[in-house]
């Protein structure tokens, strides 16, 4: 055995000869890959570079005379909160409506279905930040009081009531609607991989439906729930409009959903600043940035870890 | 028009592993070749080997030295996609594409290497080629139809007039007949008897009674055990093969007692 | 019926464990939707009885009212198994509908909104010189049009070829690091591709660079993953079997690609790049930040700031003029275009997707 795994190392295989138009090809395909490598790396170094000065720079000079971590630091939880809130919203619903289309609807009916979905996912987010505020916001006044009425001792609900509805719960509820479609596409692929072995299995046990997708279903597709809802994560963290054009933000760090003293986000401050702005305020704006780039890369390169982990364990191959 | 193989110590690799050892083979001109053996023995692996397809996967080589009338498929310099134009082949499963009609199927070796040809040539090439693989009366009132629309066997047909629409030398054929039903497989038959005149024709199949039926010679490939390689047991007219082989493990599969 | 039952389970008893009668009590078909009549009425009563009518609170709590009273019922007469299936079954249907609404909420909000001002003014006049009423968003679409159109011509290509490099050529570190990359890409947020292409365009051109082109980099970097992915497994369902006929004719592998690999799936990397397109004419963050927005034409993206039609509905409804009405009115329009235009890319998707896939038959 040895001897022939020496050989390998000593007789490397020849190179195959090759055409000039294979050559060519290939070499355009593989600069393409690199270019998008350089492009990564430039998105990267550029707001490094021009996150530098503000970084630098002393607090005083600053917009608002803060560090730059008292500054973005405000910005982080009121990204994070909305994040959570269209999250812990928008999964649960996603699930079922994916386990709707894949098991409960008729086959027929299936497809369509999906599209309809997708096209939730199509509607361009100034449309839904523009919705949110002349529909949403209005519609959950209602709501609000009511919340802030019996359930007022709950931080979450402490009023007072906006009176516009601009409140960081209808930031959540637009955003959770954004992201939706992007957790049910994921978890329909992999309800639709649930061998049909184990399916058949259950049912033939004398499983109902539902508990069939209790005992097949649900496991198998656990991982890829919690991937589909990282990525929701990533596009609501990052998501700018909806935020900049709904919220009434103050600054405030408050858990507080229903007042108008709301954090603002990272993305919907820049938005909103970042026309205005000159100097040492952009380079801030883009520190900002930089720190939302981190941000939804890790929760990305988590939701990816999840999906590949399971891709190698999974039967399905 | 049909040249001679010759394969001389030939291993072949998938990266490290050894799939195919030692083999030695001489296969004539304008002859019908067939290859036999249990699954997994490497008589696949060694016709794709032939044409040089058998480095499409990746970490797949070959030592020892394979030549095409003389000359070494192997050496240096040699383009493969030269050989493969030299030495053609049908897949086990029909494979036409299908974004081609019938008629730019047959042709599809000669547009794929973007050769100018005028219209009247094309058609004169188009109808030949289908003349030779059986399939000009079935399919000459629409040429312009998609490929996959015809029966397997039909396909499968259509995919030898496309491989001899290049003129090729020699005629790899992996399991031509596998997929197909016994009708269809009969007109794959008739139609390898009938090429050997052109042709020289490697032919690997399962089905022994097919090798006693088509071909004039026979290798019998055999494998020890999982994870050894395999090696060419014998080679011999196919009647001696049959009837009389020299090898006890030729002897015992060809009358079923294995594999 | 009650004798044969009875003979059964005797029966059963003697030979061991008892098997469950193949008859179970079951609700008939019309309970469900008698339930769901029944619920409508007697919330609605409530409802004007207490004087709190309206149509989201009856819609609300009657669904609310049918789940639990499908499951109590259920649960008397068929049994606790059969209960929670048909309540998951109602919950599931539920949150499907809850999905939709918001959908449904948009075109209705959008189209009623939009049409005001959905005339041939709008299409045909800029903004310059507008205040209050009149005006339109004709420099607002052309300006849509040249970013999304640039950021195709440069995404596209570069897109292709790294799909073409990953599924046919890359092996080994790069190709992983390739792929990783493109997975990140995907995540990166609209506004960040904006302060990119910004801070990119700000070393040429100083800081208060505003350009149209700059716009288009900052689409391309969004776009490009999105080319990348849907590409890659178009390819990748190619059957090797064609490549592998296309190789033993002698054919060099760049031209199967571009003759064999490429026509065979053209029909869904077309759908997967109009869905590309689609994703990033919509993209309002990353151009108001480096695209600007302007009251006239502009033709060319290489000079001056250039209204964009998301960019234009978002200032026109965050910061409108006196009356507003005029400035409300065009924002809704702009939308109401960007929507359709959006759809109608869909739907040429999927037809294309339709239409032009290989055809077997």
């Amino acid at each position: 055995m040895t001897t022939t795994t020496e050989k390998v190392i000593a007789k490397a295989p020849p190179k195959p000869v090759l055409q000039l138009g294979d050559r060519i090809f290939a070499g355009s395909a593989k600069g393409a890959g690199i270019l998008i490598l350089v492009v990564l790396a430039g998105v990267a170094a550029f707001l490094i570079a021009q996150a530098m000065p503000a970084i630098v720079a002393s607090p005083a000079d600053l917009p608002g005379g803060k560090t730059l971590v008292a500054y973005i630091a405000p910005l982080v939880f009121g990204t994070i909160l909305a994040a959570l809130i269209a999250l812990l919203i928008a999964t649960p619903l996603a699930v079922a409506v994916a386990l709707f289309i894949t098991h409960y609807a008729p086959r027929r009916l299936a497809q369509g279905l999906g599209y309809l979905i997708d096209l939730l996912a199509a509607v361009p987010s100034i449309v839904y930040g523009l919705w949110g505020v002349a529909v949403l916001a209005p519609a959950t006044l209602g709501l609000s009081t009511w919340l802030n009425t019996y359930l007022g001792w709950l931080p979450f609900f402490a009023g007072p009531v906006s009176v516009t509805g601009r409140t960081m719960l209808v930031v959540g509820v637009t955003l959770a609607v954004m992201i939706l479609p992007i957790i049910t596409a994921v978890a329909r692929e992999v309800f639709l991989q649930t061998p049909k072995l184990h399916e058949e299995a259950a049912l033939a046990l004398g499983a109902t439906r539902w508990e069939m997708i209790r005992m097949a279903v649900l496991p198998f597709g656990r991982s890829g729930i919690i991937s589909g809802a990282m990525l929701g994560l990533g596009r609501a963290l990052g998501e700018t409009m909806a935020v900049a054009i709904i919220l009434s933000a103050s600054g405030a760090v408050t858990f507080n959903l229903i007042s108008s003293d709301n954090p603002s986000t990272i993305a919907g401050n820049i938005a909103l600043q970042f026309p205005d702005s000159t100097g040492l305020a952009v380079n801030t704006l883009i520190a900002s940035g930089l720190v939302l780039f981190v941000i939804t890369l890790l929760v990305n390169a988590l939701a990816r870890y999840i999906i590949n982990r399971r891709r190698e364990f999974s039967g399905a191959n | 028009m049909g040249k001679a193989i010759d394969a001389k110590n030939l291993n072949i690799y998938y990266g490290s592993f050894l799939a195919v050892e030692g083999v030695s083979m001489s296969i004539r001109p304008q002859t019908v070749t067939a290859l036999i053996g249990p699954s997994g023995c490497g008589k696949s692996t060694f016709l794709r080997s032939i044409n040089r397809m058998h480095e499409v996967i990746p970490g797949a080589r070959v030592e020892g030295r394979l030549e095409l009338d003389g000359k070494d498929l192997y050496g240096p310099g040699i383009d493969p996609v030269g050989v493969r134009r030299q030495i053609g082949m049908v897949f086990q499963r029909p494979n036409p594409f299908p974004t081609m009609s019938i008629y730019d199927n047959v042709i599809a070796g000669q547009r794929l290497n973007n050769k100018k040809m005028k219209k009247d040539a094309t058609d004169t090439l188009v109808e030949q080629s289908l003349r030779g693989a059986n399939l000009w009366n079935e399919v000459k009132d629409r040429l312009d139809k998609p490929g996959s629309g015809l029966s397997g066997g039909q396909q499968q047909r259509l995919c030898i007039a496309r491989a001899i629409a290049v003129q090729p030398d020699v005629l790899l054929m992996d399991e031509p007949c596998s997929a197909l039903d016994p009708i269809s497989t009969l007109a794959i038959e008739d139609l390898i008897n009938e090429l050997k005149m052109d042709y020289t024709i490697v032919i690997v199949t399962h089905n022994m009674q097919q090798a006693a039926r088509v071909s004039d010679y026979t290798g019998f490939f055999n494998i020890e055990g999982t994870g050894k390689p395999g090696h060419l047991v014998e080679m011999d007219e196919t009647k001696t093969i049959f009837s009389q082989p020299k090898e006890k493990a030729t002897e015992d599969y060809v009358s079923g007692r294995f594999g | 019926m009650s004798i044969d039952t009875e003979r059964q389970q005797s029966g059963a008893e003697v030979t061991a464990p008892p098997v469950p009668s193949l008859v179970r009590a079951e609700l008939p078909t019309w309970a469900p939707w008698a339930v769901l009549g029944g619920s409508f009425v007697v919330i609605g009563a409530l409802l004007a009885a207490t004087g709190g009518f309206s149509i989201g609170m009856l819609v609300v709590a009657s669904a609310v009212v049918y789940a639990v009273a499908t499951y109590v019922l259920s649960r008397v007469v068929e049994g606790g198994r059969k209960a929670a299936d048909r309540l998951v079954t109602i919950v599931v249907t539920l949150a499907f509908l809850i999905a939709l609404a918001p959908l449904v909420s948009v075109v209705v909000t959008v189209v009623g909104n939009g049409l005001a001002r959905f005339d041939v003014e709008f299409f045909n006049s800029s903004m310059r010189g507008v205040i209050g009423a009149g005006g339109g968003g004709y420099h607002a679409i052309v300006g849509t049009l040249i970013i999304t159109a640039l950021a195709a011509v440069m995404s596209i290509p570069v897109g292709l070829l790294t799909a073409v490099y990953l599924v046919e050529y890359g092996k080994g570190r790069l190709a992983r690091a390739i792929t990783f990359f493109v997975d990140v890409m995907t995540g990166i947020p609209s506004i960040v591709a904006g302060l990119f292409a910004f801070a990119l365009f700000a070393l040429f051109f100083g800081p208060g660079v505003r350009l149209g082109f700059a716009g288009s980099v900052a689409l391309s970097v969004l776009m490009i993953p999105v080319v990348v992915r849907a590409t890659e497994e178009m390819l990748k369902i190619v059957p090797n079997e064609l490549r592998e006929a296309a190789f033993a004719l002698g054919t060099p592998k760049w031209r199967t690609i571009m003759k064999v690999v490429i026509p065979t799936s053209i029909a869904g990397i077309a759908s997967g790049v109009t869905l590309a397109i689609a994703r990033v004419i919509g993209e309002t963050a990353p151009l108001l930040i480096v695209a600007g927005l302007t009251t006239g034409l502009n033709f060319n993206p290489f000079e001056g700031r250039m209204a964009t039609l998301p960019v234009f509905a978002y200032t026109s409804y965050a910061a409108p003029g006196v009356p507003r009405e005029p400035y409300l009115d065009r924002a809704w329009t702009a939308a109401l275009v960007l929507i359709i235009i959006v759809l109608v890319l869909n739907l040429v998707a999927r037809l294309i997707a339709r239409l032009f896939a290989p055809k077997t038959r």
